[in-house]
């Protein structure tokens, strides 16, 4: 992890938050569930819109809407081992690029990205895209954390096949 | 026998399975769910003759309001007309066959095919096609040229039925002691209504529909399909469907069936248990209920909500709606919202949150009753040993005072009924 004090500047920010969001994915596609759940804030949200509707969220259904308690019950489901969905766990590959910071919110940093995931498993390969729009937070320490992740899938208006691993 | 091979055997067509010979009391062949001449069949005499579920009125709840839904493998448009009623129609153009409709859902007062502009209002009749004088001008084939609609459309509490045959049993008749179920449903609301305003989650499923239909009241499977979640969240919902349980399984006829989890409930006897919660966590909700049901409302919400399905494709788990869409022998989509309950908004918000935590393609509980979904149909194509056995309970299971067969918390009472209406309906002239 990078530290902040050997970095100054917009090129230094982008960097880190390019570190931060390659971190995050390498977690996710490798099921290091205990270092990915180190990422979040408290008042976290990991949000995964389901069709074209993106109002008024607490009232709609979601393919995901976890804060920060559901992300950790999420994950002890998964770490039990018989979350069958996930057992055998998915092959997992993702490519993240498009990176842009894209703005401020209450000192929070806004970034986004464009991402293609090929998952595996014996039903065959899903081939996922999307962008997913990340909200960091500078934590005490000079490392960023992750308060928000939001993944919009391009196919989200569509049909969708079981998504049980970290996307 | 004719050189076509349509002849007779037995009474059927050359070619047609045998369903008398697949479908015995306690065991189905495997070739059900992969033979694509049993899903033809299917199509022909389930999916475009029975009464299917197609829709909530509170979806359309305004004139000109129409979403995009489907029976079987046909693309079907649910508005609501002017007139203020719900109106069936097939999404498909009478001059070339087009789609009028592409819209997943909005509100109109016509649909215009966007391929020669031909225009229907919103109840399906043709009302322009441009440059009309190749047609002899207005007036001429309007009333020959309109789009499809259901010949029967029927709701029982907003929840909208079609059937695409003109004779049969009326939608009472086919929901018979089901619609009981539906009407515990919307007592639930303070108002009397259910709503089903969330949106769907529409997942993916390689599996063949009837697999889904038969696990919504197995009540075999939750212990061990489910065990990572209930382990994780310390839910009593594992001990509901166990051997010791007081809930049982009903067939209610028509193939429809229950897990009736009301013995545990009223064991228990507090109010709002069903939904994991207690009376003074939702207050604003149980005054609301005392209001609208006075002292009846203390049972009703120590009861709760059903778990009953409603052949062959709605299912009600208490604060869920699925409906299943087949689209081959080997593939469907689970379409899944909450309950939405009319005057009850503190209730409503726990509804969806918990709905979106368990159901839907990456729900803690729906992904992976998907994935024994998807495996079991791999399991069906092996060559033996050919039979699914359906046996369970079938010695302890009994007739109830309303003639319904009733079986134990695990047993598989559902299952036998949805084969007995499905054969039924396979082998019916």
């Amino acid at each position: 992890m990078t530290s902040l004090d050997a970095m100054t500047g917009p090129e230094a920010r982008l960097r880190q938050v390019e570190q931060f969001i390659y971190r995050e994915a390498r977690l996710a596609d490798e099921h290091d569930y205990d270092a990915w759940e180190a990422l979040w804030t408290d008042d976290a949200l990991y949000w995964v819109p389901a069709g074209g509707d993106l109002t008024a969220p607490a009232g709609r259904m979601s393919v995901i809407y976890d804060n920060r308690s559901r992300i950790s019950t999420r994950l002890a489901q998964l770490r039990t081992g018989r979350r069958h969905a996930q057992d055998p766990p998915s092959q997992l590959r993702r490519v993240i690029s498009n990176i842009e910071i894209t703005g401020e919110q209450d000192a929070d940093i806004l970034a986004a990205a464009n991402f293609i995931l090929a998952e595996s498993r014996e039903r065959g390969v899903e081939l996922w895209a999307g962008r997913v729009i990340y909200r960091l937070r500078q934590a005490g320490d000079g490392l960023l954390l992750m308060a928000g992740k939001q993944v919009l899938l391009v196919n989200r208006d569509q049909p969708l096949p079981t998504l049980a691993f970290l996307i | 026998m004719p050189a076509d091979g349509s002849g007779p055997v037995r009474g059927r067509a050359a070619g047609r399975p045998d369903y008398q010979r697949l479908i015995e009391p306690a065991r189905v062949h495997g070739s059900l769910y992969t033979d694509p001449r049993v899903f033809a069949d299917e199509l022909a005499r389930i999916w475009y003759r029975t009464w299917v579920f197609v829709g909530h009125a509170s979806e359309v709840a305004k004139p000109g309001d129409y979403i995009r839904t489907s029976v079987g493998l046909q693309d079907v448009i649910m508005t609501r007309g002017a007139d203020g009623e719900v109106h069936l129609l097939l999404n498909r153009c009478a001059h070339r066959g087009n789609l009028v409709c592409e819209a997943q859902r909005g509100n109109a007062k016509s649909f215009r095919c966007p391929y020669h502009g031909w225009t229907y209002r919103n109840t399906g009749e043709l009302i322009g096609f441009p440059f009309n004088q190749g047609y002899g001008g207005k007036g001429t084939i309007e009333a020959e040229l309109s789009l499809a609609r259901f010949p029967r459309v029927a709701q029982h509490q907003g929840f909208v039925f079609g059937s695409l045959a003109a004779d049969g049993p009326d939608l009472a008749e086919h929901l018979g002691e089901a619609a009981g179920e539906l009407d515990r449903l919307a007592r639930l609301s303070p108002e009397g209504t259910v709503e089903l305003t969330a949106g769907w989650l529409r997942h993916r499923t390689r599996a063949n529909w009837k697999l889904l239909a038969e696990n919504e009241t197995d009540g075999y499977h939750p212990q061990f399909v489910h065990g990572s979640i209930f382990s994780v969240t310390g839910s009593p919902i594992g001990a509901l469907y166990s051997d010791k349980s007081a809930a049982v399984t009903r067939s209610l006829g028509s193939g429809h069936s229950e897990n009736d989890l009301r013995p545990e409930f009223r064991k228990a006897a507090e109010p709002m248990r069903w939904f994991g919660t207690t009376a003074e966590r939702v207050p604003d909700y149980v005054a609301a209920m005392r209001a609208a049901h006075g002292a009846a409302a203390g049972q009703i919400l120590i009861e709760g909500a059903p778990h009953v399905m409603i052949f062959p494709n709605l299912f009600v788990a208490e604060i869920q709606v699925f409906v299943i869409q087949p689209l081959s022998a080997v593939e469907c989509i689970q379409h899944s919202t909450a309950v939405q309950l009319a005057g009850a908004p503190e209730l409503n918000r726990r509804m969806v949150s918990q709905s979106v935590g368990s159901v839907g393609p990456a729900g803690m509980l729906l992904a992976d009753d998907t994935e024994m979904y998807e495996r079991n149909q791999r399991g069906v194509a092996m060559l033996a040993p050919e039979w699914l056995d359906l046996r369970r309970g079938l010695a302890r299971e009994r007739t109830d005072e309303r003639g319904l067969r009733v079986g134990g918390a695990t047993d598989e009472t559902g299952m036998r009924g949805f084969w007995q209406h499905y054969l039924r309906l396979m082998e019916a002239a």
